[in-house]
């Protein structure tokens, strides 16, 4: 398990994927091939599945693309730990199935090398063996976050209900 | 206690009354996706192979970010989208060159008074102008309502910005809404719905109510949004948009701060790069020249904006220290500029006049800057790299800075020009 950590606040779209890519790459493995290419051009080799992001605040803010929280949730980051997140990569990350944890403290007490864990279901985001509580998502988003993300949310209630509404 | 604009439009669509944070499910009259669609087609396609859209009457599809196509790749894409809208029977789609999807939408009327609009494109908070409530989404979640016509909304909390006054002589729009997002910061209204008061209301034209409200998203709202009064009313004639469902908020509805401005004590502003939040008077810069200037975009590229700029450019050249970009935000607009002699003027003054669309503003096509350059632009977005390069600059300004500043090859307060 690594952590990312990236403590400046506004971290926006253009830094996790810059657009001049938008219409040229959509798939995941396309993606990660530019995954914070102008914040850390480290970031797409180095990360493996499980790891985590440390980031300051209104994380993601700008542009609506969803490469961004597509690319995360497909090269594996367990959750994005941030002061707070900037509301449609918020909205885009529950889309993806990606898990967000808002919690400035978490944050604050992080230092590099400092072994970091989330559970979502209790939420609480562990620091060096801290814990700090972040709020629960509400219900809704829920379903669609442990779903794996919306359309497999929509494809499972079309398989149980034969329809989507 | 009274209801925001907020709570009132979310209210009607849930169908009951809801206050500020709680989730509600809403069935948008609009969902708006641009080139985009074609990503958007392979998760609809993936999710429901063979369906049907829900609702074709509530899709509209603009083609405008990469225009005319610039690769295979990009043709392939728009052409399938094409192909979709036609299967789909999608009648609001409108083919590349009509022009930028938040110009489109509102000329083509459907974002009037009391509207919910979606979009897979952040600045559809733009028609927010016309008393909408119009937020942005992903391509994921487009996919989503095209399946099942429905998504969730938080009743999101409001912020009141109170406008006094009128804007001076070659001040404009952009200057206020960049001097409200310095005092704000980039994150200062996230999550939140930002309305704007006062007698000042009035005084601004729906372009520059469009300006204003297109730069909500750069401090995080989720909407930015005017009431609805006789320019709104004459701008939807002959549109096919019934103004009737106009809405907005009671005089004690919770605010959850307010913000006043003088309309008259605003003055040319910059955002520095890399931050739109980095406002200055252009009056505090050092000399600072610039190897381009773009004039256009969602954000300043309707009429009133070339006019401006023609206003200062007429009888003089552009600078050989810079190149002039001008790209109008529709064919609409771009005609009556031919007509009113306004695109001869930004010609003859050395302005290269590119396609009604996105141009260069996300750093794909038509203009991209070359490591180390810097661009003075009237677009929304000053972020490291988004002009192509990692290593340029861009700073954002007004029309009327734009223009100026063509013609001495550096940033420029208008006012300075006789």
């Amino acid at each position: 398990m690594a952590v990312f950590s990236y403590p400046q606040d506004d971290i926006n779209t253009d830094l996790l994927f810059p657009g001049k890519y938008t219409y040229s790459c959509s798939t995941g493995p396309e993606i990660r091939e530019h995954l914070l290419e102008d914040l850390d051009p480290s970031f797409a080799s180095a990360v493996r599945p499980g790891d985590f992001i440390m980031a300051g605040a209104n994380f993601g803010c700008g542009s609506s693309r969803e490469q961004p929280s597509l690319g995360l949730k497909f090269v594996g980051v367990k959750a994005v730990i941030a002061g707070s997140f900037s509301r449609i990569f918020y909205r885009s990350a529950i889309n993806q199935g990606l898990l967000l944890v808002e919690c400035p403290a978490a944050v604050e007490a992080f230092e590099p090398g400092d072994e970091v864990d989330v559970d979502a279901s209790m939420g609480l985001v562990t620091v060096a063996g801290k814990e700090f509580p972040f709020p629960a998502l509400p219900a809704e988003m829920l379903r669609i976050l442990e779903a794996g993300g919306l359309l497999e949310y929509i494809s499972s209630t079309i398989a149980a209900e034969g329809g989507p509404n | 206690m009274g209801r925001t604009f907020a709570m009132k439009v979310l209210g009607r669509a849930a169908g009951r009354e809801v206050v500020p944070g709680e989730i509600v499910f809403v069935e948008p009259d609009i969902v708006l996706t641009h080139d985009n669609s074609a990503a958007i087609i392979a998760k609809f396609e993936a999710t429901v192979p063979g369906g049907r859209v829900r609702h074709p009457d509530r899709i509209a599809i603009v083609l405008d970010h990469v225009i005319p196509a610039d690769t295979g790749r990009d043709a392939a894409a728009q052409s399938r989208i094409r192909q979709f809208a036609r299967t789909q029977g999608i009648a609001n789609f409108y083919e590349m060159g009509t022009g930028i999807c938040h110009q489109v939408v509102p000329e083509m009327g459907l974002c009037p008074p009391g509207s919910l609009v979606v979009g897979s494109d952040s600045h559809t908070c733009t028609y927010g102008a016309f008393n909408s409530f119009a937020t942005g989404i992903d391509r994921t979640e487009a996919a989503g309502l095209w399946i099942t016509g429905r998504t969730w909304l938080r009743v999101p909390d409001s912020i009141c910005i109170d406008l006094a006054g009128g804007l001076r002589s070659r001040v404009s729009a952009k200057d206020l809404v960049l001097r409200i997002i310095g005092d704000v910061g980039a994150d200062g209204a996230n999550y939140m719905a930002v309305e704007y008061h006062g007698p000042g209301v009035s005084s601004l034209r729906i372009s520059e109510r469009m300006t204003v409200a297109n730069m909500g998203v750069e401090m995080g709202a989720k909407i930015a949004v005017f009431p609805a009064d006789g320019r709104t009313r004459e701008f939807f004639q002959d549109r096919g948009a019934s103004c009737t469902g106009t809405l907005w908020s009671d005089f004690d509805a919770p605010f959850s701060r307010t913000l006043e401005y003088d309309l008259g004590s605003i003055v040319p502003m910059v955002a520095r790069p890399h931050a739109v939040d980095d406002a200055v008077p252009v009056s505090e810069l050092p000399a600072t020249p610039v190897d381009q200037v773009l004039l256009g975009t969602c954000t300043n590229g309707r009429y009133e904006d070339f006019a401006a700029a023609a206003g200062l450019l007429k009888g003089r050249k552009v600078s050989p220290r810079t190149r002039l970009l001008v790209a109008p935000a529709s064919r609409e607009v771009m005609l009556r500029c031919m007509n009113e002699g306004i695109l001869q003027v930004l010609v003859e003054a050395g302005g290269t006049v590119i396609p009604p669309g996105c141009g260069p503003c996300l750093g794909a096509h038509q203009g991209v800057l070359a490591p180390g350059e810097r661009c003075l632009s009237t677009a929304n977005r000053n972020f490291r790299g988004r002009m192509g390069e990692k290593d340029s600059e861009i700073y954002l300004c007004s029309p009327e800075t734009a223009a100026a500043s063509a013609v001495t090859g550096e940033i420029t307060d208008p006012r300075e020009v006789v």
